[in-house]
């Protein structure tokens, strides 16, 4: 599962451009990630600029072929 | 009152140079426009290091002083062996003030009669029969619904606007720079000069830029490509070590974090009632990553195609389309040679650039140029050197 540092996070959306099943959702001051949808393919733990992303399945971070 | 208005001829989601250029062109031409920005400022906060060239801002607007921070004359790029390489620039260039520049851009759109309102977050479209009637959201706490006869996508980089109506917009790993950037102060910088830092342990798929703001401050900022971001290492790691090399005793003013798409342009640009610019459209120059232009550029190409179609046939798809056929013909064709530039120099190596800084030392200071440059840098590429000639040749 994704799991997100708030206090961290920009708000900048760049996660949410590259999200392939559009789950992300950033509002002025608020990151939503709808976990139902995601498929936990970690492109936005990938292009997050400062790391405010991360996957807490251990099995599954930085193995992605989704690029 | 926009509270009281219930329909509106375009709305236009998103308060960036995109959005407010449409909103100015078509209230321009008499159109109703509602522009709705879910920030609490426009032109807050500023993910941009906010370079642009004089030719390309003049297009659409007389270039006031009040933008601009620096002018910039001329150029240098460090190789990833530190050889630097400096030459002036045929053509002036920029460092803005975007806050002030986003806030007159609005400004100029609200003169002409578009209405804008902050703190205003859509969250969904409101389609019937497959077509977009009009948007949804939230405005401090409270909910509306707003009926456009035309909604306009300009939502920049995180866009969901175009995917609610089925476009495909989301960009691809590869084709996304993770952006950060930081003003800082209390350093030496050459007040007209822009800066690259070229090198895999630099930024890896991007470069580093040092953006004069004056003699002691610059935005001082990076993209690393999507691919690279794989390996584990930030952005944000790259730039803190590269301040901490080179400017240790900067002071940080700001910081901004951002995603540059350095993609081909989305293929389908408009539905029925729907129209995307700008950063949601993926207009960004793949190279430069530079993207206040052609988000510029957008805003009145699809103004004028919206003009049109509402005083004649209608907003379906079909009258809609010719935005993107005046797209393709002003900047597309040059866009695509740019991505295919992108895709080569972005697989460069370190040997591969140091040899490119090396060939431009070579030439006497006078004869550089950034044609000289791209032609160097693809020269084993015979196909490539025509997209840089033509790009150049602006065919
Ligand atoms: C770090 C970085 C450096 C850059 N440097 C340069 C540079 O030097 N030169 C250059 O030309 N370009 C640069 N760019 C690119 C440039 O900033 C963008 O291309 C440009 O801002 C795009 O304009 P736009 O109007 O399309 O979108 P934006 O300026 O991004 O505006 C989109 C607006 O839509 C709003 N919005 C989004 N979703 C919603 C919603 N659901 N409801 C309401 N409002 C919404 C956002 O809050 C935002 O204000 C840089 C980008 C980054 C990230
Ligand atoms: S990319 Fe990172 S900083 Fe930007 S909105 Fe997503 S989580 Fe926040
Ligand atoms: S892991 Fe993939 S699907 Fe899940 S939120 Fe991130 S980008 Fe979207």
């Amino acid at each position: 599962m994704i799991e997100v540092a708030e206090n961290k996070c920009d708000f900048c959306g760049c996660c949410v451009g590259v999200c392939p099943v559009n789950c992300i959702e950033v509002k002025e001051a608020d990151i939503i990630i709808d976990h139902e949808i995601c498929i936990d393919c970690d492109i936005c733990v990938f292009i997050c600029p400062i790391e405010v992303l991360s996957q807490t399945d251990p099995k599954r971070s930085s193995s992605s072929e989704a690029a | 009152m926009w509270k009281e208005q219930k329909k509106y001829d375009c709305i236009v989601v998103g308060g960036g140079p995109a959005g407010s250029t449409f909103a100015r062109v078509a209230a321009e031409s008499g159109l109703s426009v509602l522009l709705l920005e879910k920030d609490r400022d426009i032109g807050m906060p500023v993910r941009c290091g906010e370079a642009v060239s004089d030719a390309g801002l003049r297009i659409f607007y007389e270039p006031n002083p009040r933008w601009i921070a620096s002018t910039i004359t001329r150029m240098k790029l460090v190789a990833p062996n530190e050889t630097v390489v400096e030459f002036d620039l045929n053509e002036k260039g920029y460092i803005l003030d975007r806050r002030i520049f986003d806030y007159d851009l609005a400004e100029y759109a609200t003169k002409a009669g578009a209405m804008i309102v902050t703190k205003a977050y859509v969250d969904g479209l409101l389609i019937e029969e497959d077509k977009v009637v009009g948007v949804q959201g939230v405005h401090i706490g409270e909910r509306f619904e707003k009926r456009a006869k035309i909604v306009i996508g300009a939502d920049g980089v995180e866009s969901r606007v175009g995917r609610w109506a089925g476009l495909k917009t989301t960009c691809k790993l590869k084709d996304m720079e993770s952006g950060i950037q930081k003003t800082v102060t209390g350093i030496d910088v050459h007040e007209h000069m822009f800066e690259f830092y070229l090198s895999k342990h630099w930024a890896p798929g991007g470069y580093i830029w040092v953006f004069p703001k004056g003699k002691n401050k610059a935005n001082i900022g990076l993209g690393i490509l999507g691919s690279y971001a794989k390996n584990g290492k930030a952005a944000h790691q790259y730039l803190d070590e590269f301040l901490e090399w080179k400017y240790p005793q900067a002071s940080v003013l700001t910081t901004v974090v951002g995603g540059i798409p350095v993609a081909k342009t989305v293929k389908e640009m408009v539905s029925d009632g729907l129209m995307l610019i700008g950063d949601a459209a993926h207009m960004v120059n793949p190279v430069t990553g530079g993207g206040i232009i052609p988000g510029m550029r957008s805003g009145l190409l699809a103004a004028e195609t919206a003009v049109k179609a509402l005083n004649n046939g209608g907003p379906t798809k079909r009258n809609l389309q010719p935005y993107e056929k005046a797209w393709h013909k002003v900047g597309g064709k040059s866009h695509e040679r740019f991505y295919r530039i992108k895709e080569a120099i972005y697989r460069f190596t370190d040997d591969d650039l140091n040899r490119i800084a090396d060939g431009m030392s070579g030439i006497p200071e006078n004869e550089r140029s950034l044609f000289k440059l791209f032609s160097i840098a693809v020269r084993k590429k015979p196909s490539l050197l025509i997209d840089v000639a033509r790009v150049f040749a602006g065919v």
